[in-house]
């Protein structure tokens, strides 16, 4: 079955989320592969969304964070104050699933501006939940697509930290959690080196060559001595997919975006 | 305390140039009939405070109300930049705007360390690039456990802004749904006005543990049906997603931006907001 380079990325992302895990999912992208895994592998899955809704199940993508069918679907809404405070800092969730507009090799994120933070070229949105998510989360899940552009040798502003300068760097923080633990991109999957901790390809998707990766990656990228090959998606993923966003595009008469 | 009364006569009770201003609502129930209020009424020199200011500030910044920004998301959700906001920040048009950028953390600590009656906020926060740019992430120690924590002052606005899909004749308020950060946001300011969908007797039916906010809370509440137009009220509208799309076009440039607001915002009042939002009034 014919499949594009996206619906792998998503696929590839879903297949992460094991069932019954407790997931803090960011909008966009992130959302689409938490709600595949839902409607797939993973149907006992607890999608919580910053906005405060706790068991999330909605039958399309959000538009925004706060979307009513979040709430609608959800077991339970809570403040916002409390989804930070007893639930993410209480150490309640197993995994964010985060995306940003840059990466760098130790899975640091940028979502805050591109250029200098008094006069930016590019103004992002800013941290919203990233920071805290990546903090307090077991582990970190990232997602986006693959592009120099994206994945950069110094990020413009570090909104989020994932393996800081690498090494044990992150842990000198304070923070007992994993951290960034996968990253899943259109061309490949990243995982952090066990002791640098910098990002290393250990799985390309089928047809992808390590010379696209190194076109799309802005600094000397490095290969596990073993790479695998990402399995394409399966027939049944791509129908409950596809099935997912033409849903989502009917009720929003746009897709899922940001926010 | 709790009186219900006019829009214009809450808003003129409750704002004044110069205050620091939170308009609250997380996607959801966002006061936007009362911020078009505050435009018509020509405040100046606000600090306006939301953890994610979206078309609502958007609109107050383009207007000319607001000096200082506090955030800790800005955007249109699903679409993109806030184009007024940028404009005055990059440009000063139409005055410059000071920005104070926080996380989500560490604003939603704040809100509850205001409601809380408490200077500041402590947590377990992780501002990363901020805390090189915003002073006021600062870090505490633990004098039980000597581990070192993040503060952020405490937000106590002069006046706190929600909207709400109900309040009793008494003026108790009740919101349902996604309730965001906006019990903590009236609870941490000295004033507050709530604009609802509608007025009813009683709060009859409601569950024990329902969001209400009592009237001794508030300065003044004011029915506005279709007020959190163009965002939603749980159980009366939906998110109208075409207008925020819309505002990308109306809000990218300074000339539609301001025939905008004097068609929208200057020559209407609060009654437009029910026909905006498909309510019958």
């Amino acid at each position: 079955m014919d499949y594009t380079p996206s619906e792998l990325m998503t696929v590839a992302a879903a297949r992460l989320l094991r069932d019954g895990t407790v997931c803090f999912v960011g909008i966009g992208l992130p959302s689409a592969a938490c709600n595949l895994a839902r409607l797939t592998h993973a149907p006992r899955i607890t999608l919580i969304y910053e906005s405060g809704t706790i068991g999330a199940r909605p039958a399309v993508l959000p538009l925004s964070i706060g979307d009513g069918e979040l709430c609608l679907t959800a077991l339970t809404t809570v403040s916002v104050p409390e989804i930070f405070r007893y639930w993410l800092q209480g150490g309640r969730v197993d995994v964010g699933f985060l995306g940003a507009a840059q990466i760098d090799r130790y899975a640091n994120l940028n979502s805050t501006v591109v250029g200098p933070y008094d006069r930016p070229k590019v103004r992002l949105p800013g941290s919203g939940g990233a920071p805290e998510m990546a903090a307090h989360c077991g582990e970190i899940f990232i997602v986006m697509p693959q592009s120099r552009r994206g994945f950069v040798e110094h990020l413009d502003f570090v909104t989020t930290l994932g393996h800081g300068e690498g090494g044990a760097g992150r842990r000198g923080l304070g923070f007992a959690s994993k951290g960034p633990t996968r990253v899943i991109t259109d061309l490949c999957v990243m995982e952090p080196d066990a002791a640098t901790r910098e990002l290393t390809v250990t799985s390309l998707h089928p047809g992808v060559t390590a010379d696209r990766v190194r076109e799309a990656t802005g600094w000397p990228v490095r290969f596990a001595d073993e790479v695998a090959e990402t399995p394409p998606p399966t027939a049944d993923e791509l129908h409950v997919l596809r099935d997912l966003l033409r849903r989502t595009a009917e009720a929003h008469g746009t897709g899922p975006g940001e926010g | 305390m709790g009186v219900i009364c006019s829009l214009p006569d809450a808003i003129a009770a409750a704002v004044h140039d110069g205050d620091v201003v939170a308009m609250e609502g997380f996607t959801h129930l966002i006061p936007f009939a009362a911020a078009h209020e505050v435009i018509r009424q020509g405040r100046r020199d606000l600090t306006l405070v939301r953890m994610t200011p979206d078309v609502i500030y958007d609109q107050l910044v383009g207007a000319g109300c607001a000096a200082k920004l506090v955030f800790s998301w800005g955007g249109n959700p699903g679409v993109g930049s806030l184009h007024r906001v940028r404009d005055a920040v990059e440009h000063g048009w139409p005055r410059p705007l000071a920005i104070e950028e926080y996380t989500h953390a560490a604003l939603a600590n704040a809100y509850e360390a205001g409601a809380s009656n408490l200077p500041f906020a402590v947590y377990r926060g992780a501002p990363a690039g901020l805390a090189q740019v915003n002073p006021h992430f600062r870090t505490v120690t633990c004098p039980f456990t000597a581990e070192a924590l993040t503060a952020v002052p405490a937000v106590r606005p002069d006046v706190a802004i929600i909207h709400a899909q109900k309040a009793d004749r008494d003026g108790n308020v009740m919101l349902e749904g996604i309730i965001g950060v906006q019990k903590q946001a009236v609870l941490a300011a000295r004033r507050a006005v709530a604009t609802v969908e509608e007025i009813v007797e009683r709060f009859d039916g409601a569950h024990p543990n329902a969001c209400v906010l009592p009237h001794w809370t508030l300065t003044a509440v004011a029915a506005v049906p279709g007020g959190a137009f163009p965002s939603y009220a749980l159980g009366y509208y939906p998110r109208n997603n075409a207008f925020y799309v819309a505002w990308d076009t109306i809000s990218r440039e300074r000339e539609p931006f301001l025939a905008w607001i004097d068609e929208h915002v200057m020559r209407a009042g609060p009654e437009a907001f029910a026909a905006r939002a498909g309510r019958a009034g």
